[in-house]
């Protein structure tokens, strides 16, 4: 369980990254938040494992406050909660493989990691990873040999090897056209379901929130402005959220190929 | 739209220069500045310059002559000197690489984002590029006297400057990416380096430390000469004995000549098939 209480973040710089912000993410569910560049949302995902950290309020994840974590706590942290990047984050001069056991970094000792000296049981779960998003063939290729949609699905194996209890996404198909995009938030939504991993994802596609959401929390200006069941979520909340009319260019479009 | 959008079409009377006329003078300055120096820097040296210029073709003729033909039997006796050389410049290079590494990180401002310490290492590098081998060479020879020694160490603080600097620089300019992605899922800083930037450096990086052997293989014969050991020591005690020895001299030159020769042709395959 994630708890925002009364959480706000300011930058050094001054800008207000979150405002009072006040949400409770319960085990298992699957959160879209939604709202336009700049609402607030990288920051708001950012703070669950600390790659920015909170100025103000308390953030429990499993009852602890993470707020106060340091080095060590932070490693643990963030061995549970996995992330995918809008850019894959891949190291493209390395295989896929190496690319995917790299999620086992917070699980493998620092010598055991540099001497490449992964378990067998690293490399099986790395190799099954891969295959649960149809990329195994790929195992050997570079990672900067694959399209988008494919390196965008071998870092999803990454998170998987990582064997995480949260997965965090940002803006996971924001580089992808329609139809590979429908196909990352279908595994996504997949590996939720499957493996019973609370998953957060940072979208600004209406259409998309509201087809994979269980729940939306939607964002302007760094406070969470509504939140609820995607069922209850209508064009005119989104006209809320975002304090304007909906365009052509906040739908993704295409269908699941 | 908005009224700031709606903008007078600009008049133009001329188009407008590639470079802006600010950028024009400076050129201009700087190059008239530089032709002034040369010519200022050419008359001096021919104030400077004794005897008459008429008889240079004919000395140098005659001292060359003295050099020629080279005394290639001499080279079984110097083997072991060239060997010595060419380790001098193997440790050296060997060892700057190793010790390359932390300095380079620590001058990467994108990996090193405490200010002080980044720029401190920056600013010991840069002193240590200002310091040329050969007074390294003069300095270590005369703390440790004569020998292979000090020639080593000597290369190796040259080494660092150079490497240091351009390793750095390749880092500042790595995808920061993969990063991020390590440190998210739980990384430690030595290994969010080893796996998501050491894959990024490593062919730059073994060019370079290949390129800077190169120059250490040189070097390192120069340095001889002031008394750091190898080939460049016995060349200068050769070049001492005066008009007899100098066909020895010239067999040392030529293979001189020819091991940098091989060792730069290999070193920059290496390097070709690396990038
Ligand atoms: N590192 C930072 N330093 C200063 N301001 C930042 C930084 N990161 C984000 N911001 C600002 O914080 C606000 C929220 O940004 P962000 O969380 O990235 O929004 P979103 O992901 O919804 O586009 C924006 O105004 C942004 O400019
Ligand atoms: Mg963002």
């Amino acid at each position: 369980m994630i708890e925002f209480k009364d959480v706000s973040l300011v930058y050094p710089n001054g800008t207000q990254g979150l405002k009072n912000v006040n949400v409770t993410i319960n085990d298992g569910e699957f959160v879209v938040i939604v709202g336009l560049s700049g609402a607030g949302k990288s920051t708001l995902i950012r703070s669950i494992n600390r790659l920015v950290t909170p100025t103000n309020g308390s953030l429990l994840v499993d009852d602890e406050d993470i707020l106060k974590y340091r080095s060590k706590n932070l490693r643990k942290l963030r061995t549970k909660t996995g992330m995918i990047f809008q850019n894959y984050n891949l190291v493209k001069r390395s295989n896929v493989l190496k690319n995917v056991l790299a999620g086992r970094l917070g699980h493998t000792g620092t010598l055991r990691s540099i001497f490449n000296m992964y378990s067998k049981k690293d490399k099986s779960l790395a190799y099954e990873s891969l295959k649960r998003v149809n990329i195994e063939e790929k195992v050997y290729n570079r990672a900067d040999e694959l399209s988008g949609g494919q390196q965008q699905r071998v870092s999803i194996a990454r998170v998987l090897t990582q064997q995480p209890k949260y997965i965090l996404a940002d803006e996971p198909v924001a580089s992808l056209d329609p139809p590979t995009s429908h196909q990352v938030m279908t595994y996504l939504k997949k590996i939720n379901k499957e493996d019973n991993i609370t998953t957060i994802v940072n979208l600004h596609f209406i259409d998309m929130a509201m087809e994979y959401a269980d729940r939306i929390i939607g964002m302007r200006a760094g406070e969470v402005v509504f939140d609820g069941p995607a069922s209850e979520v209508t064009e005119k909340t989104f006209e809320e959220i975002y304090g304007r009319s909906i365009r052509e260019d906040d739908l993704r479009g295409g269908t699941e190929s | 739209m908005s009224k700031s959008n709606t903008k007078k079409p600009l008049k133009i009377k001329q188009p407008p220069d590639i470079y802006p006329t600010k950028t024009k003078a400076q050129v201009t300055i700087i190059f008239f500045a530089i032709v002034a120096m040369y010519l200022y820097s050419m008359n001096w040296t021919q104030r400077d310059m004794v005897g008459d210029i008429t008889d240079a073709p004919a000395n140098m003729v005659s001292v060359l002559g003295k050099f020629f033909p080279p005394n290639y039997s001499y080279w079984s006796n110097i083997w072991d000197e060239m060997a010595l050389t060419i380790q001098m410049a193997v440790i050296a290079t060997t060892i700057a690489a190793i010790i390359t590494v932390p300095l380079a990180l620590l001058s990467a401002r994108n990996i090193t984002t405490f200010k002080p310490l980044y720029y401190a290492t920056r600013t010991f590098l840069n002193l240590l590029r200002t310091i040329p081998d050969l007074v390294l060479a003069v300095i270590f020879v005369g703390l440790f006297g004569i020998g292979l020694l000090p020639g080593i160490l000597a290369l190796i603080v040259f080494s660092l400057g150079i490497l240091a600097k351009l390793i750095s620089e390749t880092i500042e300019t790595v995808d920061m990416s993969p990063l991020e992605a390590m440190r998210a899922s739980g990384g430690g800083t030595i290994q969010v380096i080893w796996t998501g930037l050491v894959p990024q450096v490593l062919p730059q990086f073994t060019s370079l430390v290949l390129y800077v052997f190169e120059i250490n293989v040189r070097a390192s014969v120069v340095l001889g000469y002031v008394g750091a050991g190898g080939i460049g020591q016995v060349l200068q005690s050769q070049l001492r004995y005066g008009h007899i020895a100098f066909p020895n001299a010239m067999a040392i030159i030529v293979l001189i000549f020819i091991v940098v020769l091989v060792i730069e042709y290999i070193s920059s395959k290496l390097r070709e098939a690396l990038i």
